[in-house]
């Protein structure tokens, strides 16, 4: 029997360990046959990717890419090129802020500690679809993962939530540049999940705990929830879907209290 | 029972920093003496939490800074 992603190739952005959602929408897509291409940042997480994937994944492809850097995604997406000579998805779960800028008064950011939440975990988006998109050459489905905190105030979450409203504004904005190419651009915003950047949002276990008891599903989402979800953006079941945030939360965003 | 925790914490420490496991002692600075940074400890403190089926909170989590603060923690929050 065929599979969802048969023949299909798509690159994962961002598995740091085994409870990274990134790991997770690699795990779903592996299943439904899609060969994957993996890329980290720095040494720590090189040696996690290679262990995960020789374990789980053998023949898979993995590389470094470090987003704040033009020249390593260049570098990234000419291994890709020469490996698979075209990209049919991309999923992008990347974001990165500094401890201090997760707690307390968002009115304290700093003017670097915004820059660099917006580097990384919103213009890195822009500057990997610009360079998936030539590889795409029969269209493609990026996907990027975005939270709740973008639209509303969760306390603690500060300059990332505004990270977050840049980055959804992204996909907006993508998806109609790149539509012309059928290359469809959405996000999840997935409701929290214990994952090692997660855990580093102060009092990250009290999310867990409101979620639980108020969301209307009772309950918060599992990673492989929102792998699936990960799974139907990047297959043609979602072709009709473009600059969309599809939240996979137990729908506790609908809730007014 | 206390070996068997400090044993269980040392086993995931000597995994995640590979550090020799002589090094982990009870008075050895998870910092400073096995070398973890900030994410370390983060990566570590969740590992704890499912090896040992328990919630440590931030506040718990700052004050950790030997291998035997975590053994003793985790003692006290099964009994």
């Amino acid at each position: 029997m065929s599979k969802l992603m048969d023949g299909k190739k798509v690159l994962i952005m961002g598995v740091a360990n085994k409870r990274s959602i990134a790991w997770a929408a690699a795990k779903a897509l592996h299943r439904e046959g899609a060969e994957l291409a993996f890329t980290y940042q720095g040494e720590r997480l090189a040696k996690n990717i290679k262990q995960l994937v020789e374990e789980e994944m053998p023949g898979s492809l993995y590389f470094e890419c470090d987003v704040t850097s033009d020249e390593q995604i260049t570098r990234a997406f000419k291994q890709i090129e020469e490996k698979w000579g075209s990209l049919d998805g991309l999923v992008h779960s990347i974001a990165f802020a500094k401890a201090e800028d997760l707690e307390g008064d968002f009115v304290e950011t700093s003017r670097d500690g915004y820059a660099l939440a917006q580097d990384i975990s919103s213009y890195s988006l822009i500057a990997v679809a610009r360079a998936a998109k030539d590889l795409m050459k029969n269209g493609g489905s990026i996907v990027t993962l975005t939270y709740m905190g973008a639209e509303r105030v969760i306390p603690n979450y500060n300059v990332m939530g505004v990270a977050k409203a840049a980055l959804e504004a992204n996909v907006k904005y993508l998806a109609y540049d790149l539509g012309p190419s059928n290359i469809r651009v959405n996000a999840i915003s997935a409701g929290p999940i214990r994952t090692l950047a997660a855990r580093g949002v102060k009092d990250f276990n009290s999310m867990l705990h409101v979620v639980a008891e108020r969301s209307p599903l009772r309950r918060t989402v599992e990673v492989e929830e929102v792998a699936d979800t990960a799974l139907f953006l990047q297959s043609h079941l979602s072709r009709g879907i473009t600059g969309e945030v599809v939240h996979v939360d137990g729908g506790y965003n609908i809730m007014g209290m | 029972m206390a070996e068997n925790t400090f044993e269980r914490v040392k086993k995931i420490i000597v995994e995640h920093l590979d550090v020799d496991p002589a090094e982990v002692t009870l008075e050895a600075s998870v910092k400073d003496d096995l070398g973890a940074d900030s994410l370390d400890v983060v990566d570590l403190i969740m590992q704890f939490e499912d090896e040992f089926g328990l919630e440590i909170s931030d506040e718990e989590a700052e004050k950790i800074s030997t291998v035997g603060d975590i053994v003793s923690y985790i003692e006290q929050k099964q009994q």
